[in-house]
């Protein structure tokens, strides 16, 4: 499981990074999203993965008694994706203004002129 | 000590925001409530100051949640002067802004974006866990996109896409290097950090996550050679948004450097070497970019960059005398920048222009402004007595002390040349005659009322009072920041004051 994971956090780092340095705005924030994700399952996979130990304290006892799962990395990864989702709807509501304006995809058209 | 009060700066910001919010479409009202929000935040984040000033550390534990398990919010003296210089430039930009922000920005909601940005920086300031910091980061960043685009010219979507892009490319790291430390350490309470980072065995991880931090950071305070988004995106929105962001955001990359390099990571020699070296490209880099513009704001946005190296190599030096000199500076530079941008707005009203090559006679016209506005240069530039010079003599000291003479030549360097470019600027925009081919539209600055006039030039003026105060009264700070370098350097009360007593 964990490698597996690893190897996804790769895939998706290095790809994202890739994704960026496209000169497509679509592939820009196509890389954005891509490498959220990966910092996403990276703090999963730091977090210790535990299999089937739910953080629940049983009936009767007032404190973990055994191994449970880290509950604080699934609560960042929703804060971070909540935040990720936000800030990605900007994005991609500029991008297509951006697109009506200069009426091209390719990030080299962006020029700010000196003059404003 | 615990005290639940501290939380108000933030608070106050989100109510203010949030009432502003009901009076969409109403203009006169907004800008009367955004001013005494802004009023009422000063008056709390003053009182704040002086409580920790008097009584040391305060803290508050979100949800009564113990430290290290909940949120804990922390003013130290760092913090609640920070928030306090804050209240004084938001205080200022939401009076420029009643005249400075035309109508159909204020009908799109820039009020409550100001106070929603505030309300994150306040946050960033106080906090004291570190994935609670990122997040105040992102409220930062999100209000900062939509006042950045607000008004879509093409210019400034343009610019939006660089800001955008880069400005979420750092998240992304921070938050990598966050990932990082709670699989090192298990903990994300930053006094709590402090105390089991030094204890991991792996210092290669450790350095590889300092390193990720000081991207992050970087990009966000824009340092040699993560700058390049900064130039091209903060001359484009109107001088008021223009201010806060130069102001205000480089600045609390800054805060969070100087916040994590002091109390979570100790920089080793390698380290140091390194954010000296960033230092002295970042000062001539920016230096040297600002000597070749031609229009006052990317001319500014430049200085913005070359001035960010003092505080890093103050930070970089890790002496007493060198993280004196940074913490002033980063005091100075908030309150001139905004000033320097407020100015540029004026300018601009004046004018219609803030084109070096079509400025000119404005000494002639505006003999009195004129005079104001020199005050913010010098103070800029830092000629003694004035509030730049007295955290450079410390940083200039420093460099000595630890003989590193190409950050003494760089210091030199970016002071001489932030001298000639403003020299120039004088020259251009104040001594000059009108050039005939004047601009096209001008709006009229004596025909406006007189109480509008007021409400752009009284932000000016009451910035350039706090920065004579610096200046003249820079015993007080001086004893200010080394109270706060000592707090930095000896990291224990700040420890106990969130974990308790141990």
């Amino acid at each position: 499981m964990e490698l597996i994971l690893v190897l996804i956090i790769g895939v998706l780092y290095g790809a994202g990074i890739y994704m960026m340095l496209r000169r497509s705005m679509v592939k820009l924030l196509i890389g954005i999203m891509l490498l959220g994700n990966g910092a996403n399952i990276l703090i999963f996979l730091l977090g210790r993965i535990t299999k089937g130990k739910p953080p629940v304290i049983p009936d009767g006892a007032s404190v973990f008694t055994e191994m449970y799962a880290d509950p604080v990395p699934q609560a960042l990864i929703l804060t971070a994706i909540v935040i990720s989702f936000g800030v990605q709807a900007f994005a991609i509501v500029l991008l297509k203004r951006v697109y009506a304006l200069i009426d091209s995809d390719d990030l080299d058209d962006l020029n700010t002129p000196e003059d404003i | 000590m615990m005290d639940n009060t501290i939380v108000a700066p933030i608070v106050e910001h989100l109510f203010t925001a949030i009432l502003l919010l009901f009076f969409w479409k109403k203009v006169k009202t907004q800008r009367i409530i955004s001013v005494l929000g802004n009023l009422m935040v000063l008056n709390t984040s003053s009182q704040l100051f002086m409580k920790v000033w008097n009584n040391g550390i305060h803290t508050m534990q979100a949800g009564n949640w113990q430290a290290p398990f909940g949120i804990t919010l922390v003013a130290d003296v760092f913090s609640s002067t920070m928030v306090f210089l804050t209240s004084i430039v938001g205080l200022a930009i939401a009076v420029f802004s009643v005249v400075g922000i035309g109508k159909p920005r204020t009908q799109y909601g820039y009020f409550p974006l100001f106070h929603f940005l505030l309300m994150g920086l306040n946050g960033a300031f106080l906090t004291g866990d570190i994935f609670n910091l990122y997040v105040w980061f992102e409220v930062i960043i999100i209000s900062s996109f939509v006042l950045i685009t607000l008004g879509g010219r093409k210019p400034q979507l343009e610019g939006a896409i660089k800001y955008v892009t880069l400005n979420l490319l750092a998240s992304v790291i921070f938050l990598t290097a966050i990932g990082i430390l709670y699989g090192l350490t298990g903990t994300l309470n930053m006094a709590d950090l402090s105390l089991k980072v030094a204890l991991v065995q792996n210092r290669g991880l450790v350095n590889i996550t300092s390193f990720l931090f000081f991207v992050g950071f970087g990009i966000k305070s824009a340092v040699f050679p993560l700058y390049f988004w900064l130039p091209s995106s903060y001359h484009t929105p109107p001088s008021a948004i223009a201010a806060s962001f130069g102001g205000l955001l480089t600045k609390v990359g800054v805060y969070a450097l100087l916040r994590v390099y002091t109390l979570i990571f100790v920089p080793d020699e390698f380290t140091r070497n390194m954010l000296i070296t960033v230092a002295v490209l970042t000062l001539i880099t920016g230096a040297f970019g600002a000597l070749i513009k031609d229009d006052i704001r990317r001319m500014f946005s430049y200085l913005i960059v070359c001035h960010i190296g003092f505080m890093i190599a103050g930070l970089g030096m890790y002496t007493k005398a060198s993280l004196i000199g940074a913490v002033f500076y980063l005091f100075h530079d908030i309150i001139v920048k905004t000033n320097m941008f407020l100015v540029s707005g004026i300018i601009y009203k004046i004018k219609g222009t803030v084109h070096l090559d079509k400025l000119g006679g404005l000494y002639d016209e505006y003999p009195k402004l004129s005079l104001v506005m020199a005050l913010v240069l010098f103070s800029l530039v830092g000629v003694p007595p004035l509030s730049g010079f007295w955290p450079k003599l410390y940083l200039f000291n420093a460099a000595f002390d630890i003989s590193s003479y190409v950050l003494v030549a760089a210091i030199i360097l970016a002071s001489f040349i932030t001298l000639f470019v403003i020299a120039r600027m004088w020259g251009e925009v104040f001594w000059k005659d009108q050039p005939e081919t004047g601009p096209g539209r001008v709006m009229q600055f004596d025909k406006i009322s007189i109480y509008k006039q007021f409400l752009l030039t009284a932000p000016v003026i009451f910035l350039t009072f706090i920065s004579l105060y610096i200046g003249f009264g820079a015993a007080n700070i001086i004893s200010l920041s080394e109270r706060i370098v000592g707090e930095m350097l000896d990291v224990t009360p700040y420890i106990q004051a969130v974990l308790g007593k141990q």
